[in-house]
């Protein structure tokens, strides 16, 4: 089977390179190279200017069968639906159905049995595959490398950019990898791993460069802890996070909706096990953890690189790095409203928050069932789970989770982005302190004045019932 | 997009490092559909505070921002960039900024002009003293200048970066002139990669 797999990235022989050399479509003189996107997903906020910039300009969508439209950003999570009470928030939804309808784009709307978070539908649909260039008006798009895509967030322009010309202009990253050896210690989750990586390597350490993922910890992943990993590539500063495929990628892959079939299905396979880093290659940078050293962690500050393991203490500024970093955390503590030398344990939360691009897919609501079963959320503690996608919702409520978080007091939600990023009302009240499996901690990230913490799903269900930071054996009856 | 060959105006420093977007403009902002309209929720929490520099009498006709290093980090909303451009600003000089941002920028012609650690540290020292001093982005000559203060500074600007923002132009036309480039690539691309199927929203 022909495709476009170059002589050169063969010599170079990184997993980024492989994928990056096929969809080159032209390295002019002087300018940056055009790659061609094999994927553009499209939502509500991120699109409007852009469609209207096109139109604008005459111009019409080249590929509507490479692009897929889902609305999740401001979406009502409680009667979805119903009447839209936000006006702006209608408006956008309305022009996003507009939109797809004018150019004949695919749209999975509110009410669909598609709709969804539109980086947990892509993988859900088979439509996010291995070696395949993925783009999003959405940074968390990096989540898509999980398959060994190379999947990246762009801003608007370049929205418009690539529904007119399905390329984008891309000045080469640099390839990065984050070796991560060993096991990971018993209820050390994807999250706290990724989590561990950022304060490791910091909120710009990535910057300029594609991490490729690599090592026993992040192989022994199952594809929703390493989509989790890859989404939060963005926090460390990265253009996009990549996890090379392998038989764990394929057997999530088999029989979904755009999954290749048949013959297509083995020359597919045939080429995926091709989008490997091959062992004599070298990385522009290389960062190596131990597993070992990993331990589940919770965000103290208002970036995610600020982390302390549950076991430990809110930190002392004084204690950290440079003036710059001293100042940055005291800054973030006194917008958390922390004091340094509290336990972890003993900073009681009074919303938690399951859901999410970085862990509302089924795997996280099952770790967090297991911890609910039987058990009851705190009185002091709002307790809100919001899966991923419509479908996410409709299997779990098979196998009976709906019914463990409702019965232990969780308000069980229909699909969307919901309080990760607060934009449909789904918000802390100011000082409201949050223990949230999304991504970003930023002041006011969830909510003007809230407090956000970040943690894994079963931390998330541990903390709810207890009130106050904790872990699942740290629960009464634990065994 | 209007080409910006030189900024020339009064400054403010905002000197902190990891400045979000969504301190740049909050969530709740982007349920506008249009690309004008942002200014007035730029840095809106941070705005509360009535000390803070940007309502300062100086911040009002200020045309540059100083700032820490990652500046533009998490998410990718391009309203960041335009809430920049509606307050004022056409151009943000840091030590560094995150690559979304950057990328958003150019595309909307806000100059970033990326100088040394020391490089801004000397030149926030020096408007401390001159809060009211001009400075000067050269996007000809990658220069930043205070000639108030004799100072004159290099910057980091992609060559492709500078010409698009010295030419005003815009990116998609220049693209289109590789349009056979792409349909030739297209040609070549495997089967069995995915395509979108029926119209959903038909069917709901």
């Amino acid at each position: 089977m022909e495709n476009s797999v170059g002589d050169a990235a063969a010599a170079s022989g990184r997993l980024f390179d492989k994928v990056w050399q096929r969809h080159l479509v032209a390295s002019p003189d002087g300018e940056p190279p055009l790659i061609y996107i094999d994927l553009h997903l499209v939502h509500e906020v991120t699109s409007p200017q852009a469609f209207e910039g096109l139109e604008l300009a005459g111009r019409t969508v080249r590929r509507p069968d490479l692009t897929v439209a889902t609305m999740d950003h401001d979406v009502p999570t409680i009667n979805p639906l119903g009447p839209i009470t936000d006006p702006l928030a209608a408006e956008q939804m309305a022009r996003l159905r507009k939109n797809c309808e004018a150019h004949g784009v695919t749209l999975y709307p509110l009410g669909s049995a598609d709709q969804g978070v539109v980086h947990v539908i892509g993988p859900q649909l088979g439509l996010t595959q291995p070696g395949m260039t993925v783009v999003c008006g959405d940074s968390h798009t990096s989540t898509h490398g999980a398959f060994g895509a190379l999947a990246f967030g762009i801003g608007t322009t370049e929205v418009e950019h690539v529904l007119a010309t399905q390329t984008l202009r891309q000045v080469k990253p640099q390839a990065m990898a984050v070796i991560v050896d060993g096991e990971l210690p018993a209820g050390v989750t994807a999250k706290d791993l990724v989590l561990g990586i950022i304060a490791e390597i910091g909120t710009g350490g990535g910057a300029g460069s594609v991490i490729e993922y690599r090592g026993a910890a992040v192989r022994s992943l199952d594809m929703a802890g390493r989509m989790t990993v890859c989404n939060m590539s963005i926090e460390a500063g990265a253009r996009a996070g990549m996890i090379a495929p392998d038989d764990v990628t394929f057997a999530f892959l088999e029989g979904r909706p755009h999954s290749p079939k048949g013959a297509d299905w083995e020359r597919a396979l045939d080429d995926w096990r091709s989008l490997v880093t091959d062992d004599d290659a070298t990385f522009d940078r290389a960062v190596r953890i131990d597993a070992a050293t990993l331990r589940p962690v919770v965000t103290w500050g208002t970036n995610p690189a600020q982390s302390v393991s549950i076991d430990g203490v809110v930190p002392d500024p004084a204690s950290l790095g440079t003036a710059a970093q001293q100042q940055a955390a005291q800054r973030a503590l006194d917008y958390m409203g922390l004091t340094p030398g509290t336990a972890v344990r003993d900073i009681p939360v009074q919303v938690v928050f399951i859901g999410s691009c970085t862990n509302g897919r089924l795997a996280d609501l099952r770790a967090a069932a297991r911890v609910l079963q039987g058990r009851k959320v705190s009185p002091s503690v709002r307790a809100i789970v919001v899966p991923g996608s419509a479908r996410v919702k409709a299997e779990a409520e098979a196998e009976g989770l709906d019914a463990v978080f409702t019965a232990a007091g969780f308000e069980w939600r229909s699909a969307g982005c919901s309080m990760c990023l607060g934009m449909n009302g789904d918000i802390l009240a100011p000082r409201e302190r949050s223990a949230s499996t999304s991504n970003r901690n930023f002041e006011g990230r969830q909510g003007p004045g809230g407090r956000t913490h970040l943690v894994s799903p079963a931390m998330a269900a541990a903390t709810a019932v207890a009130g106050h930071f904790a872990m699942p054996g740290d629960l009464e009856g634990a065994g | 997009m209007r080409a910006v060959s030189k900024v020339e105006g009064r400054a403010v420093t905002l000197d902190r490092r990891d400045i979000d977007t969504d301190q740049i403009i909050p969530a709740a902002w982007l349920k506008r559909v249009e690309r004008t309209g942002f200014g007035a929720g730029l840095f809106e929490a941070w705005r509360a505070d009535p000390g803070f520099v940007l309502n300062t009498p100086a911040a009002a006709d200020a045309k540059i921002l100083i700032a820490g290093a990652n500046f533009g980090c998490g998410s990718s909303r391009e309203h960041a960039v335009w809430a920049l451009q509606d307050f004022g600003f056409a151009a943000v000089i840091a030590p560094s900024f995150a690559d979304i941002f950057r990328g958003n920028s150019i595309g909307a012609g806000l100059v970033t002009a990326q100088a040394g650690e020391e490089s801004v540290a000397s030149l926030i020292a020096a408007l401390a003293n001159r809060p009211d001093a001009d400075v000067i982005v050269d996007v000809a000559e990658r220069t930043i200048g205070l000639p108030s203060a004799s100072l004159s500074m290099p910057f980091d600007l992609p060559d492709y970066a500078r010409w698009r923002l010295l030419e005003g132009l815009d990116d998609i036309g220049v693209t289109l002139r590789h349009a056979d480039a792409i349909t030739e690539f297209e040609r070549r691309r495997p089967g069995w990669l995915p395509a979108s199927g029926p119209r959903a929203h038909a069917t709901t």
